[in-house]
């Protein structure tokens, strides 16, 4: 199969007032790409996803789902019928028990009979809420909510999913399930797309993580390509020189010096060598030499900076 | 099912949950309660009153009149609960589903926008319906029970009330489409409340003969004609006397024209195109 992309876009924009919630959001996913949209709160994550399901209207700026333009109406219309979205909150209409909201918008992706009874029970049983099944949504707490809006968003076999936030403020096992989830539907060959702020979420399910800050797309790293060429070195060494330090940002980023400990960011493992080559060379006491893994963390606080965000 | 049908299935179902339609059953049975012991108690005294003064012919004529004076008041109390309905289910229809964020897993399926206000009105128009179905007929029932006593022109009457509750609902979903619930009932009520008393200065100007008072009641027909249709109404099912009994609510000493009753299906219809623009282009 060509590699057409789900989602493609081109400098989208969305202002409101003079505030520019997304500035000029232009990014790829790929068919069968768990996607990871990254960035602090306010940073236009939510603005975006809005814009791909034209519940809001781009100022300007082009997008494409799963082949259709946005400004071409009914063509997305129809494209929706192979789209899954969990929005941001799990607001539904709680008044529903937990089966008749799945026939709701089951019936709405016009589904029927037999077909749309099996996959109700199939979904429950999914997300564990088979004894649940003619209970009204309003008794349920945030984690079922949750759980009923993934099998919503789950009903017509997606091509493509849409998950806002899926697991904020909920409990380790609701986390579980939707990590669990999201493997099942890369398995089947599903485009996810995850829009969190929970760094350890992405760092477990997505393939490529795009970090957003003001609304802009700052920098798409794939995770794999991450473990390996990033790393954080910690260097325990006595008598460095602040010049010393100072230097060593020839090798990498963000030095930071805490008593004996520096700690830097060094693009790749090789350079290691020559920097304790360097330390030696300024009269320093050099004691261990740690190379870590660059968690996702890091590499947040590194590519959004600490300003304001979080 | 269609999508439409699918949504007006929603609103009826919710309205039956949220125990919208039982709260409006059981005050509705309080009202209707009320009225009919009021109508008897009236009618046991008004035949004693006036069987002393009056021969029988007249004594038949001013017992029908009263009769049909207490009918359309009883409608005239229904038609008000039904407009506060009206406004009241509708304001919170599309404000409400925006500001909780449940119109977000509607209209992100295959559906188009103007399927869901559609079938939200026609929800509406079935629950509207039905509501007066059960009050009027309450009322026409009570009264011919208790005196044998039929409204004329009671389908003509009974279809001007309830385009009047249409207009009432159309207009609340429209300013749902664009603001809050609490916004919508302001202006709905403020809008009613100024046709209201518009229609008053109307016919007190026609009264007195003052031309100014009769145009400010036109215009403020013009600005909402839910009391222009309340006026034909009253002037369709009221007896030959009772018109011109000069300044009531059910006094129609200056009749709205049948253009004015067309003027309201088209504002109905305007209201619902600019509902179903707005909600489609609007930022959910």
């Amino acid at each position: 199969m060509p590699e057409l992309p789900a989602i493609e876009t081109q400098e989208l924009r969305k202002v409101f007032g003079d505030n520019a919630a997304v500035k000029s959001l232009t990014l790829q996913v790929m068919q069968g790409e768990v996607f990871g949209f990254l960035g602090p709160n306010g940073a236009g994550k939510t603005t975006s996803i809005k814009m791909l399901l034209s519940l809001i209207q781009p100022t300007s700026g082009h997008a494409n789902l799963l082949g259709a333009p946005l400004s071409d109406r009914k063509r997305v219309q129809a494209i929706r019928a192979r789209i899954g979205f969990l929005p941001e909150h799990f607001h539904f209409h709680d008044w529903l028990t937990a089966s008749e909201f799945l026939e709701l918008h089951g019936q709405l992706y016009g589904m029927t009979g037999d077909a749309l009874r099996r996959r109700i029970a199939e979904l429950l049983e999914l997300v564990g809420l088979t004894p649940f099944a003619g209970k009204q949504l309003r008794t349920f707490s945030k984690g079922m909510l949750q759980r009923i809006g993934l099998a919503q968003a789950l009903l017509n076999h997606p091509d493509l999913v849409f998950l806002d936030e899926p697991t904020s403020g909920l409990d380790p096992v609701g986390r579980r399930l939707v990590r669990d989830i999201i493997h099942g539907l890369r398995r089947q060959g599903t485009s996810v797309f995850l829009n969190s702020h929970l760094l350890s979420e992405i760092e477990v399910t997505c393939d490529r993580v795009a970090f957003i800050k003001h609304g802009e797309v700052i920098r798409v790293s794939e995770l794999k390509a991450l473990n390996e060429t990033q790393s954080s070195v910690t260097i325990r060494a006595q008598n460095v020189s602040e010049e010393a330090v100072t230097g060593l940002a020839q090798w990498g980023r963000d030095v930071r010096r805490d008593g004996i400990t520096i700690t830097l960011a060094v693009a790749n493992d090789t350079l290691l060598p020559e920097i304790v080559r360097y330390l030696v060379a300024q009269g320093a006491d050099v004691y261990a030499v740690t190379p870590q893994r660059l968690s996702l963390e890091d590499l947040f606080i590194q590519t959004v900076g600490t300003e304001g965000v979080l | 099912m269609s999508p439409i049908a699918i949504i007006v299935r929603l609103t009826l179902r919710e309205a039956i949950r949220r125990k919208i339609v039982l709260a409006a059953l059981i005050v509705g049975a309080g009202f209707l309660l009320v009225y009919s012991i009021g109508i008897h108690i009236i009618l046991t005294n008004i035949s004693s009153v006036v069987s002393d003064t009056l021969n029988n012919a007249s004594r038949n004529i001013a017992q029908a009149e009263g009769i049909n004076f207490l009918s359309l008041a009883g409608l005239y109390t229904v038609t008000f609960l039904s407009i506060a309905m009206a406004a009241l289910i509708s304001a919170d229809a599309l404000a409400g589903e925006i500001s909780s964020g449940t119109v977000q897993s509607l209209v992100t399926k295959p559906v188009r926008r103007s399927d869901i206000v559609l079938g939200k009105w026609l929800g509406f128009a079935i629950l509207l319906a039905l509501y007066l179905l059960l009050m009027g007929g309450g009322v026409i029932l009570s009264v011919r029970l208790q005196v044998g006593y039929a409204i004329p022109n009671l389908a003509a009457g009974m279809a001007l009330i309830y385009m009047e509750a249409l207009l009432v609902m159309s207009v609340a979903l429209m300013c749902s489409s664009r603001f809050s619930a609490l916004a919508t009932g302001a202006v709905v009520f403020g809008l009613y409340g100024l046709a209201f008393i518009g229609g008053w200065v109307e016919q007190f100007g026609s009264f007195i003969q003052n031309q100014t008072a009769v145009y400010v009641g036109v215009v403020s027909s013009l600005i909402l004609p839910s009391e222009a249709l309340w006026r034909r109404a009253s002037f369709e099912m009221e007896s030959s006397l009772s018109g011109l009994m000069g300044m009531s609510p059910f006094g129609t000493i200056s009749v709205p024209s049948v253009l004015m009753i067309v003027y309201g299906g088209v504002y109905i219809l305007v209201a619902l195109a600019v509902t179903l623009r707005t909600f489609s282009r609007r930022d959910l």
